[in-house]
């Protein structure tokens, strides 16, 4: 855990180094007062692991940006991070101790859904606010509490159905789908064949795997012969040996057109040997990893913050791949924070349900360096944000953004009001 | 075994009494933690009810946990039960569960039993996955707060609670403690020294056994009962094999086959991880190596050892 | 895809399946044999010959056979000399007790994970596999590369058979496993056997490890599966019998990959796994071990 009390070598020479930084910057104006803490439940063990070192270092630079900017505020930010390891019930007791033993004024990060499920009940007795970064789709179908919120990252619901149409016209229209057999998976299997239907496609077959399944190859023989695109959206750490598995099964014969998700290479180098299979085939991207030619005006500087090279990956190591379309949602959640605390003109917990109040009166969400992924609204009454999505093709052993969706395709109907609920 | 009489009990009470009072002199982060141990405590000594007094070294005590949240979740979702039906109904599920598994499981022994026990948690685990649309599978499912009320109170609130997970740890501490020093008791001991000459002297081996699965699977059922309608969550991550190593970890801990070695167990643990965690990121690693250097020092659990070398009544 | 092509790739996958898990297991049957004790920690030793094999890997330039080959020898040595290391600085303090030694054994279990974690990170990395060969049959394509590590299993196998019935080593270990007392009464040093034994099935894990890890990658929690895996095929094989653990791994690792031609992926594993447990209830013993 990273906090005042226990300061690791690295943070401290980071505070430094930024203390010094900042007071060299001509006009800068110095944050002042008693700090705000923003507590970070983060996958730093168990299977989140890859996605939590990277959620860790986009929120310490978007954290960075926001205090040099002078906080929010005025008043300093913190983050304070302690490790979930990915487990619903160690969630559940991180969130408390974020709360109460910590001080924080409320709670992010979090990513797997059961972990979201987990803990949300005990942020709701607690009564602060949780804002996840999870790409769920638990917080708008209203099984959460009024304390919940998706500020930074759209849902699998709207993800899945803007992509329905482009696959449809594309790619074709009798898909088989193949997902891990759980909700995230699940989601994923009843929201596509709706929207696909809707195109007037259909999926005829659905192949559920087992989440901790390590080899595939056993089920690609369920594939039926007349399937024209094949979907998939495996996640976790076997997503490589999927695609390899599936790049030996048709070798250079007859295949499906593919079309994923890009939740199955996130972390993963694209160019590795034994992904050639994937050569020419369609990904779906939140943020696009490969910097696009006309990529908006704060991309260069994002990426700078975050430490992260025009492909994506670590400015250290380029065979460091980043978690780059998960990980903006860290980012954009603080800038949510700070805007609603600014509105709210929060001083401390006592203003926290104001500040959700705050929260759920915001809408528009212009494009910026608060915003790199894109432009966003939120939805006050489902506590969910709504955005663009983005459509890549390898290329050459790169991902190349080809299509990219508007928010109006992606909204759908309210399925909860959590500003009728109380707190 | 049977030393002490007045000096046990009176200890017990002790126990209790100091966590009763615990509520005032603990942060309310702290004291909710302790909510939290106490109703893993009571999943640890059904699990050191079957394991460290009859022997029976099972992997899979998940699935009777998560067959008593399920039990009281359930109900709770779907039928709108309050929280005393929905908790009857969970300590009803864990035993039933235990009983059944025990049927099969226990024409097996030893190392076998660890299998069995273990394949038929799994099997509970993907049946949860595989009927996500009832149970919510992995993501699970919260309970709704009108299924946590109990004689008026929200158990969502800190002294509610509280006193709901002291009362149910207290039950089970002495109805435990009733139990090992009872004649069945000291049966459950013969089994597991000596299975050969128990049977010898009349006691019927199975039906000991099943008695003290079903036993240790109402606590379970308890346990998990417990936690969905205190902390408010019901999912299927808890019938993974974790949950099944936690209570035979908490329980070699303490001290097997003692009645406190469960609870001390499940609050070293957590002391453990709480500490380590604030000193660095790596927690694991100390956590590991703590539990090595422990049990280096205490091969047969803390009060296992302290009983052992010092003091001969503790039960 | 007719069936009898689905049921060749089915069997086909069940074979590297068996045999990368006959590999792993035959080391917990040394162990759990032998010294008669459950070591949790056993798939951290498979996760770390991966993982020691993507270090290896990684630091030798060129041919990626050579590579490989290099990882094939290092891997299983460091991981069998930290199993000794472990061996001599707990286990043996613990007398062997069995209780204790799965506390330890989970604390190992934690040190080791955590370690990973920290040094080598939590992400799933690829290595290459020696050789890059697909065969194409009529109606699938396949991994020439999974074929080779069947042959691979196989060899290591019948070296350790060979090690275990026609050497004094071996004799030794068995010789350990039947009677320690008496063995200790015949002038055997059973503290070094014990401990040769737990390296000896450490470097086996280490080795499965190794040869899987251009099939998977290599990950910090690829652990857990083999470990299950290994103690379900050493226990229904029959405890103390190496041939019992060949024969259930390659029983449970054909009928994975055919039962779940016939049943959704999940329905598959449910009816697997509680087919493992019925093959125990009504033959506890397992399949070639002694009834008690």
């Amino acid at each position: 855990m990273t906090n005042l009390l226990h300061p690791t070598r690295r943070g401290l020479l980071m505070a430094g180094g930024a203390g010094l930084l900042t007071a060299a910057l001509p006009g800068y104006v110095a944050a002042q007062g008693a700090p705000i803490k923003i507590g970070f439940q983060l996958h730093r063990t168990g299977i989140g692991a890859a996605y939590g070192r990277w959620y860790e270092r986009t929120a310490q630079a978007a954290l960075k940006m926001i205090n040099e900017g002078g906080g929010i505020a005025g008043r300093p930010v913190e983050l304070l991070f302690e490790d979930d390891a990915t487990d619903p019930k160690r969630g559940s007791e991180v969130v408390d101790k974020l709360t109460q033993s910590d001080g924080c004024d409320l709670v992010m990060g979090t990513l797997f859904s059961h972990v979201v499920m987990g803990s949300a009940p005990r942020a709701g007795e607690l009564k602060v606010p949780y804002l996840v970064c999870s790409e769920g789709y638990h917080v708008a179908s209203g099984a959460l509490n009024r304390w919940t919120l998706q500020p930074g990252i759209t849902d699998v619901r709207a993800q899945i159905s803007t992509m329905a149409p482009w696959v449809a016209a594309n790619l074709g229209k009798k898909v088989t789908m193949v997902f891990p057999d759980y909700a995230f998976g699940h989601d994923h299997r009843d929201f596509f064949t709706t929207a696909i239907q809707a195109q007037g496609g259909e999926v005829i077959a659905q192949i559920a795997v087992p989440p901790t399944e390590t080899s595939f190859t056993r089920y690609f023989p369920q594939i039926p012969a007349e399937t024209e695109v094949l979907y998939h959206v495996m996640v976790g750490p076997a997503v490589l040996t999927f695609v390899k598995e599936l790049g030996e099964f048709y070798g250079t014969g007859a295949k499906p057109a593919l079309f994923g998700f890009v939740d199955s290479l996130e972390a993963v180098d694209t160019a590795t040997p034994g992904l050639e299979f994937l050569e020419g085939s369609h990904f779906w991207e939140a943020h696009p990893r490969v910097k696009p030619a006309d990529a908006g005006e704060h991309e260069a500087a994002y990426r700078a913050a975050v430490g992260v090279d025009d492909n994506g990956a670590s400015v250290s190591d380029a065979k460091d791949v980043s978690t780059y379309s998960h990980m903006f949602s860290t980012w954009e959640t603080l800038y949510f924070i700070k805007q609603a605390m600014e509105a709210a003109g929060y001083t401390g917990p006592a203003d926290r349900q104001k500040l959700v109040e705050a929260m759920e009166a915001i809408s528009d969400l212009p494009y910026g360096i608060e915003r790199p992924q894109g432009a966003m609204r939120f939805n006050g009454k489902t506590h969910q944000v709504f955005g663009s999505q983005n459509i890549s093709q390898i290329q050459g052993g790169k991902l190349v953004k080809v299509h990219t969706t508007t928010i109006e395709e992606g909204l759908y109907e309210d399925a909860v009001d959590y500003t009728t609920m109380s707190f | 075994m049977t030393g002490g009489g007045v000096k046990v009990w009176a200890l017990h009470l002790a126990l209790i009494a100091v966590l009763f009072t615990a509520q005032f002199w603990l942060s309310p982060y702290h004291t909710t933690n302790l909510s939290r141990i106490m109703v893993l405590a009571v999943f640890a000594m059904g699990y050191n009810l079957a394991f460290g007094y009859t022997g029976l070294l099972s992997l899979g005590h998940a699935l009777l946990l998560a067959a008593g949240m399920y039990a009281a979740g359930l109900p709770a979702q779907l039928w709108g039960w309050s929280a005393g039906p929905a908790f009857i109904a969970g300590v009803a599920g864990g035993g039933l569960v235990a009983a059944a598994l025990g049927l099969l499981a226990l024409r097996t022994a030893g190392v076998s039993f660890m299998i069995v026990t273990l394949m038929f948690a799994q099997a509970g685990y993907l049946t949860l996955l595989y009927f996500a649309p009832v149970t919510g599978g992995d993501d699970g499912f919260a309970v709704a707060a009108a299924s946590r009320r109990f004689l008026g109170f929200a158990l969502s609130a800190d002294t509610p609670r509280f006193l709901a997970a002291l009362a149910i740890f207290a039950a089970g501490l002495f109805a435990s403690l009733a139990l090992v020093r009872s004649p069945f008791g000291r049966t459950l001991v013969a089994m597991r020294e000596n299975e050969e000459r128990s049977r010898m002297l009349g006691y019927n081996p199975f039906t000991v056994k099943l008695a003290a699965l079903t036993i240790s699977g109402l606590y379970a059922g308890a346990a998990g009962a417990a936690y969905a309608l205190l902390f408010g969550y019901v999912g299927a991550s808890f019938a993974t094999i974790q949950y099944s190593i936690l209570p035979m970890l908490y329980v070699l801990l303490g001290g097997a086959g003692t009645t406190f070695g469960p609870f001390l167990g499940a609050l070293l643990m957590f002391a453990l991880i709480e500490v380590a965690s604030g000193l660095t990121s790596a927690y694991l690693f100390f956590v590991g190596a703590a539990l090595v250097a422990l049990v280096l020092f205490a091969p047969k659990g803390i009060l296992g050892t302290i009983r052992e070398r010092w003091v001969q009544w503790l039960p | 895809m007719a069936f009898g092509p689905f049921l060749l790739l089915a069997l086909m996958e069940g074979l590297v399946t068996a045999a990368v898990l006959a590999l792993a297991a035959s080391g917990l049957s040394l162990v759990f044999g032998v010294m008669r004790v459950v070591n949790v920690a056993h798939g951290e030793f498979y996760m770390l010959g991966a993982v020691l094999a993507w270090a290896v890997t990684g630091f030798i330039p060129g041919l990626p056979a050579l590579a490989f080959v290099a990882a094939l020898l290092i891997a299983p040595l460091l991981v069998a000399a930290l199993a000794a290391l472990a061996d001599g600085l707990i286990l043996k303090r613990l007398a062997y007790d069995p209780e204790a030694t799965i506390v330890a054994t989970i604390g190992l279990l934690y040190m080791i994970q955590q370690a990973a974690l920290s040094l080598y990170g939590p992400n799933a990395n690829p290595v290459r596999a020696p050789f890059e060969w697909r065969i194409q049959l009529p109606w699938f394509g396949y991994s020439g590369y999974k074929l080779f590590v069947v042959i691979a299993a196989l060899a290591v196998l019948l070296a350790l058979w060979l090690v275990m019935t026609r050497t004094k080593a071996g004799l030794v270990m068995r010789a350990t496993q039947v009677d320690r007392t008496t063995a200790r009464a015949f002038g055997i040093n059973v503290d070094r056997v014990y401990m040769g034994t737990f390296a000896l099935g450490a470097g086996l894990a280490a080795l499965a490890g190794v040869l899987v890890v251009p099939i998977q990658q290599a990950h910090y929690l690829m652990g857990g599966d083999p470990l299950l895996l290994s103690f379900i095929v050493v226990i229904i094989g029959g405890l103390g019998s190496l041939r019992g653990t060949l024969i259930a791994a390659l029983i449970i690792g054909l009928s994975d990959g055919v039962i779940s031609m016939f049943f959704t992926p999940t329905l598959a594993k449910i009816l697997a796994t509680l087919l493992v447990a019925m093959v125990l209830v009504f033959r506890p013993q397992g399949l070639f071990g002694a009834r008690a």
